[in-house]
């Protein structure tokens, strides 16, 4: 940014009537800060830990185990025709995704508070670091979950050139809703009491220990409002042939996912003029 | 271009402050306007708007309007609270101003604070780039600097050691450093100086110094008129958030310490403090003849104390604690030890807290606004604190006319207006 044969940016500084959603050309700017930004939180994400890497590994395959005890061997959970531990675990690994990206981006804001009171650049990119090293976590669990596949003779079907769609609504889900809640972290601390709370509550209603075709038909598609259903179930589709089809429900969750990133963003990007003087 | 750089029109700021807590009486009466407030929070949420319930407003800045030209170097000063911080934050677009406006033409780099971004857990090499980029360097510009950058910053052999084993100061050093390196068309400097040791400290103004010659233009904060006479051409006064003066640095800065000449007490603040085994200052006080402190002007005719405390750790027997004093243009009167006297009459310092009190006596400074800085040294070897660095310092106003005879009205030029012994002789007879 600093050579000296750029033209010279005029800046002005004036009381924000109007607000345009992303500054892509801004953004764009600061993709090396971006990167600085994940980089550092990846590296220090497991610093002195003894089992480092490998939690992003743990947490799901240990969810995962006791889910096909109880859920698969006890309550007997029908799984789509699938092998239940495969079943649950292709669940889980876009959930576990979901659900650290959401907790970490929640309290970016409040975690960094030197960042927005001592210096300038895009906001939307403190949240935005903080969910990148999540996918570094989630390459992690998705090898366990092709190893997984390999050894209970599971081929995917080409439905797999999908896949990349399906994560990058998990991306946009949790970001929308970290948006809102790392905005509204910086007034209210509550949030971060409520965000454990509110991603168990959201556990519940995703089919990850369930299929969606435990719910009969005008209710499924009602289900879809909850973006992670169609996350869910998109893996499944992508990667098992569950061979279901889920035509509006995914429609709905895409939606849902839609309205959430653009009023997430539409709400920090109202509230950031004021971080710097509430966090 | 003759456009100035820096554009600044009608700036206003106002804070909203939480308003003293009222105390409610009964539990019912407690739940209930919680819930009610609690609501309106909810409310406010939505609509956008900070928790404004039960507050009050506060303008931090009104009606600021200056411009800077390409090159200049303007300092900004003013009593704490003053709103020299926020103009600054808001010239960083780090927070919006309420009306007004401000123009930048060209690139801007703040320095508010050395470090921002550091990561404890990350070495010295990792900071470096992570506090670069943060700062607005980009990756192949920190490449370009590096070694400069950990030359500067003297900790070369601790480049992969995690930050959170540093000592303050190297952490302090590394973070001036990469700050330091910084290239923007624009600086904003942030009350830096005050950290470090006193070499440092030395090496940083120097540093700054010559970022300003370079044809820089920087906007710099700083309680330390010393630190402000040196690198800046003018100077912007602030006073409760609106401009009082703008003009040659010395004249501003005469003018501000009119305004604080009752700053007549010192101690240690999270930004300004100082620790030495041999002695780490811990009070200067400007006291009467009774001991009792002094927070107003005194008169030319009375005689007054400085009170210097501090602590020594390691005792030397050539500690040698002393006062300098300065008239308001930053010129040198005298400096004073403790060990000028016969050596019978040295107060006897020791090891932990140590008090001591110099008389400056009546009839002999003028009308002037003084500042007496703490000196300490261990003689003749090496300078604990050293004038024309930082070291404590305070504030007095000497006010009433010169001499003992009352109501002369006439004031006098100098810097001191000693009253001395005029004797008559008789005249010699050839």
């Amino acid at each position: 940014m600093t050579q000296s044969n750029l033209p010279e940016p005029v800046i002005v500084i004036e009381p924000r009537k109007s607000f345009s959603l992303v500054d892509f050309r801004e953004l764009w700017e600061y993709r090396e800060l971006l990167s600085f930004l994940a980089w550092r939180d990846l590296k220090v994400r497991y610093k002195q830990t003894v089992l480092g890497i490998f939690w992003a590994i743990i947490q799901p395959v240990f969810t995962m185990l006791v889910f096909s005890l109880f859920f698969g061997k006890l309550a007997q959970m029908p799984s789509d025709g699938i092998p239940y531990p495969v079943f649950t675990y292709s669940g889980l690994v876009p959930w576990t995704f979901f659900a650290t990206s959401l907790t970490i981006s929640a309290n970016s804001l409040v975690n960094n508070p030197r960042l927005l009171t001592k210096v300038y650049f895009p906001r939307v990119l403190i949240p935005l670091a903080s969910v990148l090293p999540c996918l570094v976590d989630f390459a992690l669990a998705f090898s366990v979950l092709g190893l997984m596949m390999v050894g209970y003779g599971l081929l995917p079907t080409t439905n797999i050139i999908w896949l990349p769609f399906f994560l990058l609504m998990a991306v946009g889900t949790a970001l929308g809703a970290g948006l809102w809640l790392a905005a509204l972290n910086v007034q209210f601390r509550d949030v971060r009491y409520a965000v454990p709370f509110l991603i168990q509550f959201w556990l519940f209603c995703t089919p990850v220990a369930y299929p969606s075709s435990l719910l009969e038909e005008p209710w499924r598609i009602l289900y879809g409002i909850n973006p992670m259903v169609g996350v869910v179930d998109g893996f499944r589709w992508a990667l098992l042939d569950t061979r279901h089809e889920f035509g509006w429900m995914i429609g709905l969750s895409i939606i849902t996912m839609v309205i959430l990133l653009l009023t997430g963003l539409a709400y920090f990007r109202k509230m950031e003029r004021t971080f710097a003087d509430i966090v | 271009m003759n456009e100035p750089i820096i554009q600044v029109e009608g700036i206003d700021k106002k804070y909203r402050i939480a308003a003293a807590h009222t105390h409610y009486r009964t539990l019912r009466e407690t739940l209930t306007s919680a819930a009610a407030r609690g609501l309106n929070r909810f409310r406010n949420v939505l609509k956008g708007q900070a928790a404004s319930t039960g507050s009050e407003t506060f303008w931090a800045l009104r009606d600021v309007s200056f411009s800077v030209h390409r090159g200049q170097v303007l300092g900004l000063i003013g009593q704490n609270g003053a709103g020299k911080s926020t103009l600054l934050k808001i010239i960083a677009r780090i927070t919006e101003p309420t009306a007004g406006r401000v123009t930048i033409r060209g690139r801007l780099s703040s320095m508010l604070e050395v470090g921002t971004g550091f990561h404890p857990e990350l070495t010295g090499r990792e900071n470096i780039f992570l506090n670069g980029a943060i700062l607005g360097m980009t990756r192949a510009e920190i490449e370009r600097k590096f070694d400069e950058i950990v030359a500067f910053s003297e900790i070369a052999d601790f480049l992969e050691t995690p930050v959170k084993h540093y000592s303050s100061g190297m952490y302090v050093r590394l973070a001036f450093a990469v700050a330091a390196h910084l290239e923007p068309q624009i600086l904003l400097i942030d009350e830096v100086l005050a950290v470090g040791d006193v070499e440092f400290q030395r090496k940083c103004l120097r540093k700054m110094g010559s970022v300003a010659r370079e044809g820089r233009t920087i906007i710099f904060v700083s309680h330390q008129m010393n630190a402000v006479r040196e690198l800046c051409d003018e100077c912007l006064l602030l006073d409760k958030g609106r401009i009082v003066r703008l003009g040659v640095t010395n004249d501003v800065i005469k003018e501000y310490l009119g305004r604080t000449a009752t700053t007549t007490e010192w101690r240690p603040s999270h930004e300004e403090r100082f620790s030495h085994p041999n002695f780490t200052p811990t009070r200067l006080q400007v006291v009467d003849t009774e001991l009792d402190p002094i927070r107003r002007e005194v008169q030319s005719g009375e005689r007054f104390g400085v009170v210097l405390e501090g602590e020594v750790s390691r005792l030397s027997p050539n500690l040698s604690l002393g006062i300098a004093v300065y008239a308001s243009g930053n010129e040198l009167l005298f400096w004073s030890w403790h060990t000028d006297q016969a050596e019978g009459d040295w107060p006897r310092l020791r090891e932990g807290p140590n008090r001591l009190v110099v008389w400056i006596p009546a009839h002999f400074l003028n009308e002037e606004i003084y500042r007496i800085h703490l000196i300490a040294s261990i003689h003749p070897h090496e300078w604990i604190l050293h004038p024309r660095q930082w070291t404590p310092q305070v504030y007095i106003k000497v006010t009433g006319r010169p001499g003992r005879v009352p109501h002369r009205a006439v004031s006098r030029p100098g810097f001191t207006a000693p009253v001395l012994d005029f004797d008559e002789l008789p005249p010699l007879t050839e």
